[in-house]
């Protein structure tokens, strides 16, 4: 009986469906954590104490926050097309889970082992622009349309640096299996990518930031000027599906920036999980305190930096990338 | 069914500014887009209705009057002392200078003259209630910017102002506190201590908003070459205050018509030189620096005596005439006309409220610029809407 119960677990089907529940889960843990941890930094960096009412040091507000959340009306503008407006934030979710499924959390901990799944990662957050798009479209609102082209450019040039960057390291380890990628970086701390690809890790850190619409370079949702770009019109749970995504990229964004540039699972002493997470969410931190401490830049500074900058230095470090790995390797 | 097109969209403002040329033909179509009344960058219930091509802004023209509160027919129907309290809601953000142009219009029509205590007193607390508007406007102009976290720290500060004008003046926003003929009550003893205190205080905060704001690149990114406004442009639309002073005009009314005793203080007029955003701020941030060193001297000179004229008549009543008092506020120059038919009641009041004519600055400089760029430099205006609405 038990040995047919493991062989049924071992069923690559059955565990991508236990791989994707467990995914789940975790992103509405997280969610709920992150959300926490951002209003704390906030708080922080802001000399005040953040939520503090509900719960012992407010642990529980954003629990709270997402009951109000479930519990309110769905409303949508007489004009928008109800296809495309409720479809816009359950695609802006949805392939974000799969995303999870070839990261290495631990050494054996993988929900799919396949050989590309770097490229699985960026194809699925890739489909997070089509969401803002049906948005910004399906809301008939001025705002959100503005919100979402905002989106469409901002995501279509910042991800060819991240490939870039992406690239240069998939050169390096020879595959694009994150698993492999970590355990290339194995040997010490000092052999972990970010200290010999310190531009491309550069570049994709900030490519994240801008693919993940976070402040400096919120402006598909630039509230001072756009009210809330994307999702003005958006109400309850279609909102919260928004925010959920937007963290749930960037926990994926962060944790394959650990995996590429950071050994992943692997540490100074007692490799395991917990340095990846730990690893992921220091991440997490350095991009809530970008958030906190700068203004937001304009559009055309952002497409500049990115067209003047990452991308020509991106180019720089992968055919520097490949000619020593020609000459050395 | 109702259909999006057959319902007309718009009201009579947007129709007729849609219906309006554009300055400049362009191929595709473009968009009009209501910014306001309730809008988060415009502070409050101003309304600007832009066309735009793509995030580029052809035609703007701002759209008054959604907090009107007819001030100035109230002044109309109510004793000179009565109308005192309404001047402290025009702009709440530097009520003691409105008082000040008030009280200062009455007694200059009544020929009152105050004691030089009372007169040290208004220096001070309106200086301060100056650096108090100053920092909210730089909280607020970099959360115009995206940045959420200075303005934590200036309403820290400016807690501290309130804080001290609260033990003077009983309250902590709508101050009504100058009385024709002085002020209301002297000053706490304590008061100058912690006048002393917030200055030194807040002279060692300046340079770590220098150093964490002022100084950083997204910042000068947004603000400098943003919205030049020439000084003659400024001019023309009667531009006054830091939005003047930026273009490099070195106009202050407390130079250029002293009033009280600001003729016997040593200060500098910040100038700006090319009239952009980062001009206006840095006036601003300098006009600050300014103000600590009036309360300084003021704080030296503060001579004992009464705070109440001696020989004030029981009822205000002036005498038949007119007058204008003009008084420099944290966003211009402040004028009160009074005409007077020898009632207990003014005949005529008019509020020369600055931040209307800094606006109107605007609707010339938002255009051909992009969106995120016009809302830099309406922040930089320094526009309190109920203050332009009056």
């Amino acid at each position: 009986m038990i040995p047919t119960m493991l062989h049924l677990l071992a069923h690559p089907f059955i565990r991508i469906v236990i791989a994707l529940v467990l995914t789940m889960a975790f992103v509405g843990v997280m969610g709920l954590v992150l959300v926490y941890a951002e209003r704390k930094v906030a708080g922080f960096i802001q000399r005040r104490p953040g939520p503090f009412e509900v719960g012992p040091h407010g642990i529980l507000q954003s629990l709270a926050d997402a009951g109000k959340l479930v519990g309110k009306q769905l409303v949508r503008p007489f004009d928008a097309d109800p296809f495309l407006f409720w479809a816009a934030p359950i695609l802006s979710l949805a392939p974000v889970v799969v995303c999870f499924l070839p990261i290495p959390f631990g050494p054996t901990l993988t929900g799919m082992q396949i050989n590309v799944g770097l490229v699985l990662i960026l194809a699925f957050s890739g489909l997070n622009t089509l969401a803002l798009c049906l948005a910004g479209w399906g809301s008939a609102n001025k705002y959100s349309l503005l919100g979402s082209a905002r989106a469409v450019s901002q995501s279509v040039a910042y991800e060819i640096p991240l490939l870039l960057a992406v690239l240069a390291i998939a050169f390096q380890s020879g595959s694009l299996d994150l698993t492999e990628i970590t355990l290339t970086q194995r040997r010490s701390v000092l052999s972990w990518n970010v200290w010999v690809q310190p531009l491309a890790f550069l570049i994709f850190f900030v490519s994240l930031v801008a693919e993940t619409n976070r402040a400096p370079f919120d402006l598909p949702e630039a509230e001072s000027e756009l009210t809330a770009g994307f999702h003005t019109e958006y109400s309850g749970m279609g909102f919260g599906l928004f925010f959920l995504a937007e963290y749930t990229y960037m926990i994926v964004g962060c944790a394959v920036a650990s995996c590429l540039f950071l050994g992943g699972w692997e540490g100074p002493v007692a490799d395991g999980h917990w340095w990846f997470l730990a690893k992921t969410f220091g991440l997490l931190l350095a991009m809530m305190w970008f958030r906190w401490t700068y203004p937001r830049v304009r559009f055309d500074q952002l497409l500049n930096v990115c067209w003047k900058w990452l991308i020509p230095l991106g180019l720089a470090n992968l055919v520097v990338t490949a000619l020593v790995i020609k000459v050395v390797g | 069914m109702e259909t999006a097109a057959s319902r007309s969209i718009g009201d009579y403002y947007t129709r007729h500014f849609a219906a309006e040329q554009s300055v400049e033909k362009t191929e595709g179509e473009t968009l009009i887009l209501n910014i306001g009344p309730q809008h988060p960058a415009t502070h409050g219930v101003l309304r600007l209705v832009v066309e735009m091509d793509g995030e580029y802004i052809r035609r703007c023209e701002p759209v008054l009057g959604y907090i009107h509160r007819m001030h100035e027919k109230m002044g109309e129907n109510r004793t000179y002392t009565q109308y005192l309290p309404n001047m402290g809601r025009v702009d709440y953000l530097h009520a003691l200078a409105w008082n000040w142009a008030w009280v200062g219009a009455v007694e200059r029509l009544m020929g009152i003259v105050v004691p030089e205590r009372a007169e040290i007193i208004r220096i001070i607390t309106c200086e301060l209630n100056r650096i108090s508007s100053h920092l909210l406007w730089w909280g607020a102009y970099l959360l115009d910017l995206g940045a959420f976290t200075p303005i934590v720290y200036a309403f820290a500060d400016r807690e501290r102002i309130m804080d001290i004008l609260q033990t003077v003046t009983g309250s902590r926003l709508t101050y009504c506190y100058y009385r024709i003929g002085g002020v209301g009550t002297d000053i706490p003893p304590d008061f100058c201590g912690m006048v002393r205190d917030f200055i030194a205080y807040f002279r060692s905060r300046l340079p770590m908003y220098h150093d964490l704001v002022t100084d950083n690149i997204i910042l000068r990114g947004r603000c400098e070459d943003i919205g030049v406004l020439p000084s003659e442009t400024a001019r023309s639309y009667g531009a006054t205050g830091p939005v003047l002073r930026g273009s490099g005009v070195a106009y202050d009314v407390r130079r250029a018509e002293p009033y009280s005793l600001y003729d016997r203080f040593a200060f500098e007029i910040p100038v700006g030189d090319s009239g952009d955003a980062m001009d206006r701020y840095r006036v601003r941030m300098a006009e600050m620096e300014q103000s600590l060193a009036i309360i300084e001297q003021a704080m030296d000179r503060l001579p004992q005596g009464p705070v109440m004229a001696p020989d004030l008549p029981e009822r205000i009543i002036p005498p038949r005439g007119e007058t204008y008092f003009a008084v420099e506020g944290a966003r211009g120059k402040i004028g009160v006309y009074v005409l007077s038919d020898g009632s207990p009641i003014p005949y005529r009041v008019k509020l020369r409220a600055p931040g209307f004519s800094n606006l109107h600055v605007f609707a010339e400089l938002a255009v051909g610029c992009l969106l995120a760029d016009a809302l830099s430099i309406l922040g930089s205006l320094d526009l309190v809407i109920p203050e332009i609405d009056r």
